[in-house]
């Protein structure tokens, strides 16, 4: 790849990292920021990219994706879900380990971050399993998963139900100073549910999975990280009283972060009506009281960032029957769209929160050190044209899933173009 | 048909529906064209040649992916005596071929140039699924916890021709409301024709936020027995322990069985309904069962007639040819 010098010229700088938020040029010299000014002035041997009208944000990071490869590459693979995540404005995306074979050695997880360097559109940062083949009986080998390359370690999907061994691995995960991540759900509780329990289930006469079923495992994990002191990071919150649990829990100074969807801001279960499996997802899209708290609870930091839990499923298996088919939305190629609408539209957030929740929060969060409009920061940034109204139409996903809730949505905020390394890895208008 | 194109003039209202999957979709005018429908096939059961022509040369499918004897001959018959050609297929999810999707199956079917799919599923949701997909009418035979219409239909008929009325009743359905279609469709059905519904079971058989949808909730079965001009009884069914829904059926019998002292204490026309099939001894007693209050093989009766409406308004007007 050739390494030139590129000027980022008109833009609006909106990077929380810095505290920047306003007119400026940026300059991009050899995949690094090299200057940041009002106005710079073209040179000879300098491309240019006209960032008139637009914001330019540092790349998104994704925390939660599946990749789906090793194992189920019709869902969606390294190359497809790289494609899809740098239209969607990520320069980064973490995928889960729930492949075939998990992702718990380090063979599945060096293949994985490979395979993603030889696609080379972002940086694949694999989630390594937390129990040997996600079984929730023993623990991986937590160094070599890190050693491997992995940011965090998890068995999403698959929550870790015995208390001792959640106790052990925070206790134990300390030692690299890197986070658990839990999806919190009883089982025993959510018992099967398909939906969010409430007047929809029943009047669909589908089994709910109780809000709950969440909040009890919350709560739990937040009992065993503060008294462990390691890092718990809570996958995809969804109902109201889990935002208040955490909230209460980082007032105590307990070592947790966490994440919401764009379709738990955006949906309530009013979208499964009609038996929508599009709109089937885990955990369930619940009440306009729960989307409301998310908000608040992304508003004020105690939801560290957004995650979009971009989880591809074939047509045939999202065609099927409610209860048959699997649970997953795609989310990378509408993700800062959705985010826009119902977060910038409304006036819940601004940009720059925005920007902090989608890119910042995260990329802290895992650990890369390379996103943030700093001189001499390697150049990942994602540039947005906050005005461009379009309609979700999911033919035209990079992502091998073309199933969206969000088909046909009216949204406004797009991802124009996408810098990686100094170069141009995404133009919307190429 | 004559008797049903009197009955739809009477109405003054035209079936518009490709399929009948639930009573929520139906207003109350729909409602009552399918009873005044049914009204005028109800005869034909009674005549000794038991058959009209009025779907000579439509195929009916019967495809029931979950067991079932008296709802499946319920539609069979009613198909025959409407002279349609009618076949059974009754597949288990296990008799599908691996790989082979419901909707496979589905296309299968059209591809056989079927007019009617009649689709009982465990599953909420299958025929509205399957219709979606298909230019073949579907007529819900009962989806998961979702919605039975035919039943509801059914109930509302027998209802209707026992009290003359169902505006300003009173009805009681007692049971598993959580798990029953039944009761749902009821509920649809009974709310929008304007009588008043109380459920009454445990709360654990209870769903969530029912209250919303226009019922009346209580625990207590003696408050729902009182004042009710009908009572709906709802089978319990035995898995429902392992759930720890109920602690045992004998508890549920004691608490919540319709018995003969129970029976005392309602109104003396009251009516006493069941889907089927009943559990005799634990959510009604024999004597209850089969006595004077029951008009249970009465709602068996009206079963064809409803399905025979049901049948015939979804396959559309006679073409002019015929």
């Amino acid at each position: 790849m050739s390494e030139g010098k590129l000027l980022i010229s008109g833009g609006t700088v909106v990077d929380p990292s810095t505290k920047r938020e306003g007119r400026a040029d940026v300059l991009i010299e050899d995949g690094k920021i090299t200057d940041i000014q009002p106005s710079i002035a073209a040179r000879n041997g300098l491309r240019r990219f006209d960032a008139s009208g637009k914001l330019v944000m540092p790349g998104f990071v994704d925390l939660h994706v599946h990749f789906r490869q090793p194992g189920r590459e019709d869902k969606e693979t390294v190359e497809t879900g790289s494609h899809a995540a740098i239209r969607g404005g990520f320069t980064a995306a973490c995928p889960m380990p729930n492949t075939s074979p998990v992702m718990d050695h380090r063979g599945a997880v060096e293949w994985v971050r490979q395979e993603g360097q030889r696609v080379g559109l972002i940086d694949v940062r694999p989630i390594g399993a937390l129990t040997r083949g996600q079984q929730g009986e023993e623990l991986t080998d937590f160094g070599e998963l890190f050693e491997a390359g992995c940011i965090a370690l998890s068995d999403d999907g698959k929550p870790l139900l015995s208390s001792l061994l959640m106790r052990r691995a925070l206790e134990y995960a300390k030692v690299f100073g890197r986070p658990v991540i839990q999806h919190s759900e009883d089982t025993c509780l959510s018992a099967g549910g398909v939906m969010h329990e409430g007047l929809v289930s029943t009047t669909l006469g589908l089994r709910g999975a109780p809000s709950e079923s969440e909040t009890v495992m919350v709560a739990r994990d937040l009992a065993l990280a503060e008294r462990t002191g390691g890092w718990l990071h809570v996958a995809h919150l969804s109902t109201a009283r889990s935002v208040e649990l955490i909230r209460q829990a980082k007032q105590r100074g307990v070592h947790v972060t966490c994440e919401v969807t764009p379709h738990h801001l955006a949906l309530t279960d009013e979208a499964v009506r009609g038996f929508n499996t599009l709109a089937k997802v885990n955990p369930p899209l619940r009440t306009e009281q729960d989307r409301l708290a998310l908000i608040e609870g992304l508003k004020d930091g105690t939801i560290d960032c957004i995650a979009t839990d971009h989880a591809p499923h074939t047509a045939w298996e999202k065609d099927a029957d409610f209860d048959a088919a699997p649970f997953g939305i795609v989310g990378l190629e509408t993700a800062l769209g959705v985010c826009a609408t119902a977060l910038i539209g409304p006036k819940h957030l601004t940009w720059s929160q925005l920007a902090d929740r989608m890119a910042i929060a995260p990329a802290r969060i895992a650990g890369l050190k390379d996103h943030g409009l700093a001189v001499s920061q390697p150049a990942n940034l994602t540039i947005v044209d906050p005005a461009a109204a379009w309609t979700v139409d999911p033919a035209s996903f990079a992502s091998r899933s073309k199933r969206s809730p969000f088909a046909g949505h009216r949204l406004t905020g797009k991802v124009a173009a996408v810098i990686r390394h100094g170069l141009v890895a995404w133009d919307a208008s190429a | 048909m004559a008797e049903a194109a009197v009955a739809r003039e009477a109405q003054g209202l035209q079936w518009t529906k490709k399929d009948l999957l639930g009573l929520e979709d139906l207003s109350a005018e729909e409602i009552r064209l399918v009873l005044a429908t049914a009204e005028s096939f109800r005869e034909i059961s009674l005549r000794p040649i038991k058959k009209v022509p009025a779907l000579r040369g439509k195929t009916v499918v019967n495809l029931f992916f979950e067991p079932s004897t008296r709802t499946r001959t319920s539609f069979e018959l009613a198909a025959k005596r409407l002279s349609a050609d009618m076949i059974n297929i009754t597949a288990s999810a296990s008799s599908l071929t691996k790989g082979e999707t419901i909707l496979d199956m589905v296309r299968n079917l059209e591809a056989l140039k079927v007019d009617v799919l009649i689709i009982r599923h465990a599953a909420a949701g299958v025929p509205h699924t399957i219709a979606r997909q298909t230019n073949a009418s579907v007529i819900n035979a009962g989806d998961g916890a979702h919605e039975h219409p035919t039943q509801a239909l059914l109930d509302l008929l027998t209802i209707q021709r026992q009290k003359g009325r169902i505006e300003g009743l009173k009805v009681s359905i007692i049971g598993d409301i959580a798990h029953s279609r039944v009761a749902r469709s009821d509920l649809w059905g009974l709310t929008k024709l304007g009588a008043c519904v109380t459920l009454c079971g445990p709360p654990t058989l209870m769903p969530s936020h029912i209250e919303d949808l226009g019922a009346r909730v209580t625990w207590d079965v003696a408050e729902a027995i009182t004042d009710a001009d009908v009572l709906m009884l709802l089978r319990i069914q035995h898995e429902r322990q392992e759930a720890a829904l109920v602690p045992s059926l004998r508890e549920y019998r004691l608490r919540y069985g319709l018995d003969e002292a129970r029976l005392r204490s309602a109104k003396p026309d009251v009516l006493v309904m069941h889907p089927g099939p009943i559990n005799r001894g634990v959510e009604l007693d024999s004597y209850v069962a089969d006595g004077p209050n029951s008009v249970i093989l009465d709602q068996v009766t009206n079963g064809v007639a409803v399905r025979m409406a049901a049948l015939f308004l979804v396959s559309g007007p006679p073409k002019v040819e015929e």
